[in-house]
């Protein structure tokens, strides 16, 4: 079965990208690439391969029809990683964490007491310090995530029905932007920008008016430009969705351009504005390098954590349940308006 | 109330030429860059007609309709709507409705609240809308979908709502952006019937746009065949098909034979194109005698396509010029077989220069 090739001296050896398996006869492309390579006026006879029957495998052929016909072995093959990744390093640590909340300080050496006690929970949820902590921690992720929305209608609006492509992806391009530089460069350059007598105060001062120094606008703000793309983005998608004749339609039946946003694009956006107030509000929630460097005096559930992660790791632990807690209220009721649907 | 003003008169006299027309369009052009997609229109429509916009695709009659419903403003001319300036309105301003070619009904809201859309934001009182979106559901033949969502519809579901949608505010004029173009043919037949029904019962003037020459000449009770921009002719659908004023609008709608050279200056004494419809021809033995006022030509009988109701002959006449002919199928057939030589003959009066 072995093709038979007249060499004629002086040719290079092209007997070498004959087929010389079974296999190689099968992909089409080698048979025609020596018979291109045989001189024309030498006399040629070949047979031309047409065996049908199963192929001679090789290791990696075994393997695939091993796992082809084993759909257990193969789901497990593939989930293996991600699994061990799941279950050891995430839900290990939360779960360490969880009962860390539990466990107690020495106060005199700082030690950490393996013993039960529901002490760290019950000085969270009587000190009024804390309650106004995770209370204006809240309210600064819903202030991210209402400031966020309130953006990303109109930029996604204009985005997908109005702008050129070219404008698009340089909007695109714009939005993402602050994904791509290191997370403490963008604090530091508010942090800069919010300074006193920075550029902001210099930008203001002709208008009598100065920027609202480290605090909580400034942290509101900073936050709102960190996490804005993860809200932007799927407001973007989902308004590209939307067919164009929705908005004729709408217009045509007697509506006016404020009325269409909020009768039609809003209702259709709301999977787009939930499943971005997930990243928003949960990013928001568990920060603290920011409110560090611009947040000023305001406390945060972040700051709090840190601040007692060394003196205290138990009261730290249990008030980093806090957002936990708070984000599965969240995502729960989210989940009951259907948003969570399309995930 | 002037829509009850307008539909009493429209149903009264739908073919009666009143003063004010339904819609008129003066000059009116729409570029898009340097892509002139209308160029200079002139066109009246009717009160209480079913006038329909024929052409292909990228020919502006989609152009012409968005520039009627005020999705599109035209670049130059003027668009009246029952005598009213509305060339630069809104179209929340305008006292037309839209049914799109897609539907365009709103997923996320139930077929009555659909219906209901347009009455919510006139902001009429919820009794009144009940009874209207229960009226126009009635008139639509789907009473009890009211509560289901667009996507549980059928298409042909779908394309009803929107036109009880629209219908159901009771508009000057009803516009239809190829509203069948998405059903298949025995859905898009039956359709068409009951359009046609719908529109006599409610006596509101219809500009249809579609493609399909078949679909505009049943439904219409006139036709505008546009052509690169342009309108070629306005007519009834009989005046389109027997009498077409140009080359385009005669092998737009349906096929037709054009015979220029020898033939036609046999036939008619000049060189001009003619255009000569197959059914009108018909096959006779050469032997046989040939009636008075007809035309004829001595033919070769190269091709037979057999259709079912009808049969189609290919025919070339001794002046080299194809001619196709169809004939019924039935008493009439003529039998003639595939090299036979034939006489063709038609009525003179179909001889028509284009």
């Amino acid at each position: 079965m072995t093709p038979k090739h007249h060499l004629a001296p002086g040719f290079p050896p092209f007997a070498f990208f004959a087929p010389t398996s079974k296999e190689d006869r099968r992909d089409s492309s080698a048979p025609a690439m020596t018979a291109l390579k045989t001189p024309p006026d030498t006399a040629v006879t070949r047979t031309i391969p047409t065996t049908q029957g199963p192929r001679n495998s090789s290791l990696a052929d075994k393997i695939s029809r091993y796992l082809y016909i084993r759909p257990k072995v193969r789901v497990t093959g593939l989930l293996l990683l991600p699994l061990l990744w799941l279950g050891v390093l995430y839900l290990g640590s939360l779960a360490l964490l969880f009962i860390t909340a539990f466990w107690t300080t020495d106060s005199f050496t700082s030690k950490v007491i393996p013993a039960f006690t529901l002490e760290n929970f019950t000085e969270i949820l009587t000190q009024p310090a804390y309650q106004a902590t995770a209370l204006r921690t809240i309210g600064i992720a819903l202030a991210v995530t209402v400031l966020s929305a309130a953006l990303a209608l109109p930029l996604g609006l204009y985005m997908a029905k109005v702008a050129s492509p070219k404008m698009r992806a340089l909007l695109a391009i714009g939005i993402t932007l602050p994904l791509w530089a290191g997370y403490l460069v963008k604090v530091f350059s508010w942090r800069i920008i919010f300074s006193t007598g920075g550029p902001l105060d210099w930008l203001l001062a002709p208008f009598g008016a100065s920027g609202p120094g480290y605090g909580t606008t400034a942290l509101v703000i900073t936050l709102t430009y960190q996490w804005f793309p993860y809200m932007a983005v799927p407001v973007y998608s989902a308004f590209r969705q939307i067919p164009v004749n929705l908005f004729d339609a709408s217009s045509d039946l007697g509506a006016k351009s404020w009325a269409t946003v909020r009768t039609i694009a809003i209702p259709l956006l709301k999977p787009a504005f939930i499943a971005g107030s997930i990243f928003t509000f949960s990013l928001s929630l568990g920060d603290y390098i920011a409110a560090q460097f611009v947040g000023g005096k305001t406390q945060v559930i972040g700051t709090v954590i840190a601040s007692n992660i060394n003196l205290n790791p138990p009261l730290a632990a249990a008030f980093g349940i806090v957002p936990i807690i708070v984000v599965v209220i969240y995502l729960f009721l989210a989940r009951k308006t259907g948003a969570l649907k399309a995930l | 109330m002037p829509t009850t003003a307008t539909k009493a008169k429209a149903s009264a006299a739908p073919t009666h030429h009143h003063s004010t027309p339904a819609i008129s369009l003066q000059q009116v052009g729409k570029s898009f860059g340097d892509f002139e997609a209308v160029k200079g229109l002139d066109l009246e429509i009717r009160k209480g007609e079913f006038f329909s916009l024929l052409g292909p695709s990228g020919s502006g009659k989609t152009t012409v309709l968005r520039m009627i419903a005020g999705f599109e403003l035209p670049t130059a001319g003027r668009i009246e709507l029952g005598g009213q300036d509305v060339t630069y309105a809104a179209p929340f301003e305008r006292d037309v409705n839209t049914v799109f070619q897609d539907y365009a009904l709103f997923p996320h809201l139930t077929v009555a609240q659909n219906v209901e859309y347009g009455l919510k934001l006139r902001k009429l009182p919820k009794a009144e809308r009940t009874a209207r979106v229960a009226e126009a559901l009635e008139m639509i033949q789907l009473p009890k979908v009211a509560r289901r969502l667009p996507s549980q519809l059928s298409g042909g579901q779908r394309q009803r709502i929107a036109l009880a949608r629209a219908l159901v505010l009771r508009p000057q004029v009803l516009l239809l952006d190829e509203p069948l173009g998405a059903l298949d043919k025995q859905l898009r037949e039956q359709m068409q019937i009951e359009l046609k029904a719908i529109q006599r019962e409610v006596g509101i003037t219809f500009v249809f746009v579609t493609h399909d020459q078949e679909e505009a000449l049943t439904l219409s009770d006139r036709v505008a065949v546009f052509n690169e921009g342009k309108i070629d002719q306005v007519g009834s659908p009989s005046d389109l098909y027997e009498r077409p004023s140009t080359r385009f609008v005669a092998s737009f709608l349906g096929n037709t034979n054009l015979i220029d050279g020898e033939l036609a200056r046999q036939l008619t004494g000049s060189p001009a194109l003619l255009s000569l419809r197959p059914e009108h021809i018909v096959v006779r033995p050469l032997d046989s005698i040939q009636e008075s006022g007809t035309s004829a030509a001595t033919a070769v009988i190269e091709e037979i396509v057999y259709t079912g109701p009808t049969t189609r002959f290919m025919t070339r006449t001794d002046h080299g010029t194809q001619l196709i002919v169809q004939e019924q199928n039935g008493a009439t057939s003529s039998g003639a077989t595939r090299g036979s030589t034939v006489r063709l003959e038609w009525p003179s009066r179909y001889n028509y220069t284009v």
